[in-house]
């Protein structure tokens, strides 16, 4: 911002957020109301680090310091504080209580009854703020007879559904890793905006008791419907949607390149067919309405996958797109990372950490016109902040630190 | 009772999943949602079932019913003069406007946000589509296959242990319409965040979604770690060991990653001699003899039925799964303790188990969910109780083709 350029607007100006969170279903949330503007004031200690800062995620050197080397770390926690609390010390859970009392949120991915044990749960913070908004995420939720069971990522994927309804339909399941959590987490924002929401308007806070089987389980939609209503089982079906073709992923020249093509309507096809150099397929009656291609998918399928061998994949989606064909290259994370499209509309930031040097990172997922969704510093060393949150909103004096870095409850 | 967002008005002029799934989220929530369809056919949902019995019928698409819950709808086409100064008047009501036309459609209706503002300097409106309103393939079309796989996410799809059986073979997309309630999720945050900004500063303004950027950002974590060490995640991407075992009656996940757990499992198979084994003791170990290990998991899988195992295993600690059917989920144990899942009672469809949501909260329980709403039910009450029509006004409306 020039000089004279009047304060940027933000969607959650005032908001300060403590951040209990590790790894990612916790900390995505917590990230996304840092780009919304909040404060957000990460808790860790060399005690409990946070998985992002360990290895697999971290680099590790000769010299230490793996803690401030994770790629991943830097990513999933832009723009937020780091303060060194150990919540095994007394002392830390006594400035935990303080810094909650001047937070609007906590979020906390622990197993359920961590927080609680810790002296941190919502009954006690809330005596800290009566107005403090708390999610707590968890594998199961935090009552039912599976909610002290371990949870991790590719677990919920198969407990949530969606591994099940994912892959070739003569395959096993699918795999899904991180993005997982992320989902977790995404679910867990809008349940936080929506309190922020109420306090705004009614001053009251909220406990928000978030399962991660469940937010997960949401996404497997009109397949629990089908089970609802018919007692049918829905299975995994590759790239297909039922009632439409071609409607596929079809193998281009070069090594492992692939283009999904999908056909929605009557004009499509017909236009399918002319630029793909094979009107004769508009006239063959195994094709000749949408039913009749399902029907025969898989000679089509044939058809459409001779054309797209001899062809690259890119190129090949702009020329359907340019006939009015939905068409997109199954796209790979390094090209995703040179994609024009997401550097035109600045999908892409890049910044500078003091140790990683200049990293590229997705931008916030949104555009606002107004209140603008930013990332504005790095991830945090670990401890960078705990000056700033200790003497400065806590207004604890050095000599205090020094003594609590001694005994260990900044760690 | 947790009716955060009572008092707001939404309009929502979107179809499929992606808009009604952002709709649906904030009806739920407490807002009051406008849902305009197009007179005589509906949301394109309504067509797309899966439907009682697989007999079509427009009241009773499982994907409506779902999306829908909590909603209004108004039939109206927005297309015609008469319809236009309709649309414009319920959005002059509106704190919200959910739309998924493509980019600069709703400028050829003389609807762009500009013009919304006149009337309503508030509004705020949240636009999804492909790949956003600017940029080089802003005008490119999309369905759920293309967006997904222009994540990212696409490419890593199905994962190793069918990499393995099948190396040939493509990647695919989420299951269902995974990306489309992705970005659905995306975008009921991005409204209520600009809602909020309403509520501190005054000011309505415009928000862009691009189901390209909402998928492709929950793979974050995957990208800095591909990139930071210079890899492409793929097909390939695998366990070191462990990971997914075929069993009795489906899949399930096992992965003693830990000593701990790995002794843990081994004792509840019978085997506790193998958490001495040299070959398995430690992680690294473990690593080192990945297929002896799977070798061991596999066998013993192969002889159980998966929840049987799921049950055995997780409260042990060491991290398993077993892969959910829709059946599965309607029948757990879990779910049922939370109450998950919620009869809906709809005037023409029945009675359907919905799953409900996946958030409680601690002041109360969220308002019971009202059915989806039958095609054009709230015409009348909204364009006479909203915007003061007189009802003889409705059936020349109706004659016209404009409701």
């Amino acid at each position: 911002m020039a000089a004279g350029d009047e304060t940027p607007k933000v969607a959650l100006a005032g908001v300060r957020v403590l951040d209990f969170t590790n790894l990612l279903a916790g900390p995505f949330p917590s990230l996304l109301l840092g780009f919304l503007g909040a404060e957000v004031i990460k808790v860790e200690s060399n005690t409990r680090l946070d998985a992002a800062r360990r290895p697999p995620y971290s680099f590790q050197t000769a010299g230490g310091g793996d803690a401030d080397r994770s790629p991943v770390f830097n990513s999933v926690n832009l723009n937020k504080l780091s303060v060194q609390l150990n919540l095994k010390e007394p002392q830390a859970i006594t400035l935990a209580h303080r810094l909650a009392a001047i937070s609007d949120v906590v979020v906390e991915n622990m197993r359920p009854g961590v927080m609680d044990r810790l002296g941190l749960g919502y009954s006690q913070l809330r005596q800290d703020n009566p107005t403090i908004i708390m999610a707590s995420i968890s594998g199961a939720g935090s009552t039912g007879p599976e909610s002290s069971y371990p949870g991790y990522a590719p677990a919920f994927s198969a407990l949530g559904g969606l591994g099940h309804l994912t892959g070739y339909g003569d395959g096993p399941p699918a795999e899904m890793h991180d993005s997982i959590d992320s989902r977790i987490g995404a679910t867990a924002l809008f349940a936080l905006l929506t309190a922020l929401f109420r306090r705004r308007r009614t001053g009251q806070g909220e406990f928000i008791d978030l399962s991660s089987r469940e937010a997960i389980t949401m996404f497997s939609g009109e397949a629990l419907m089908d089970f609802a209503m018919n007692g049918a089982v829905q299975e995994r079906r590759g790239n297909r949607e039922p009632g439409q073709s071609p409607h596929g992923c079809y193998q281009c020249l070069g090594d492992d390149r692939w283009i999904t093509i999908a056909v929605g309507n009557q004009e499509e096809w017909i236009a399918l067919c002319q630029i793909t150099g094979n009107p004769q397929w508009a006239d063959d009656p195994r094709f000749a309405d949408a039913l009749k291609r399902w029907d025969n998918q898989e000679a089509l399928d044939q058809l459409i996958q001779n054309w797209t061998s001899t062809k690259y994949a890119r190129e090949t989606a702009e020329i359907l797109q340019n006939a009015g064909i939905a068409a997109e290259v199954s796209i790979d994370g390094k090209e995703l990372a040179g994609d024009a499209h997401l550097h035109a509309r600045k999908a892409w930031d890049f910044v500078d950490h003091p140790i990683l040097g200049r990293t590229q990172v997705p931008s916030p997922p949104w555009r606002f016109s107004k209140t603008p969704a930013t990332i504005r510093a790095p991830g945090p060393l670990l401890g960078q902040h705990n000056w700033y949150v200790l003497l400065d909103l806590l207004g604890t004096t050095e000599y205090e630190v020094a003594g609590w870095v001694k005994s260990g409850a900044i760690d | 009772m947790f009716d955060a967002l009572s008092g707001v008005t939404v309009l929502e002029y979107a179809g499929f999943v992606s808009g009604p799934y952002c709709g649906k989220l904030l009806a739920e929530m407490g807002a009051t949602v406008w849902k305009l369809e197009e007179p005589v056919r509906g949301d394109p949902a309504r067509g797309y079932g899966p439907f009682p019995s697989n007999i079509p019928h427009r009241e009773k698409s499982g994907l409506f019913l779902l999306l829908n819950t909590n909603k209004h709808s108004i039939t109206l086409d927005p297309f015609s003069p008469t319809g236009h100064d309709l649309f414009l008047r319920l959005a002059a009501k509106a704190d919200l406007l959910i739309e998924d036309r493509r980019p600069g459609e709703m400028a050829e209706m003389g609807l762009d946000h500009q013009q919304l503002k006149e009337s309503n300097p508030g509004l705020v409106q949240v636009s999804i589509t492909p790949y956003g309103q600017d940029g080089p393939k802003a005008s490119w079309k999309a369905s759920h296959v293309n967006s997904f796989h222009a994540s990212g996410e696409g490419y890593t799809l199905p994962g190793g242990m069918t990499h393995a059986l099948f190396p040939d073979r493509g990647p695919v997309a989420g299951g269902v319409h995974l990306g489309e309630y992705d970005a659905g999720l995306m975008a009921a945050s991005a409204a209520v965040a600009a809602l909020l900004a309403k509520e501190t500063w005054g000011i309505g303004q415009l928000v862009d979604i691009s189901k390209q950027e909402a998928i492709m950002g929950l793979s974050r974590l995957g990208m800095a770690q591909a990139m930071g060490q210079d890899i492409i995640y793929d097909r390939s991407r695998s366990y070191e060991y462990g990971g997914i075992f075929g069993c009795q009656d489906g899949y399930v996940i096992l992965y003693p990653r830990e000593d701990s757990q790995w002794k843990a499992l081994v004792e509840i198979m019978g085997q506790p001699e193998l958490a001495q084994d040299p070959r398995f003791q430690t992680r690294p170990a473990r690593i080192q003899n990945g297929e002896e290990v799977n070798a061991v998991l596999s066998q013993w899988a192969a002889g159980l039925g998966k929840e049987e195992i799921y049950y055995l295993v997780a409260p042990s600690g060491c991290p398993t799964a077993f892969f959910s059917t829709p059946e599965d989920a309607h029948r757990s144990p879990q779910f049922e303790a939370r109450d998950f899942f919620e009869d809906v009672t709809h005037p023409v469809a029945g009675t359907i188990r919905q799953p409900g949501r996946p958030y409680r909260f601690g002041s109360g329980a969220l308002a019971g969910t009202k059915p989806a709403p039958t095609l054009g039910q709230h015409t009348r009450d909204i364009l006479c109780g909203e915007l003061g029509l007189a009802p003889e006004e409705l059936s020349r409306l109706g004659r016209g083709g404009v409701i």
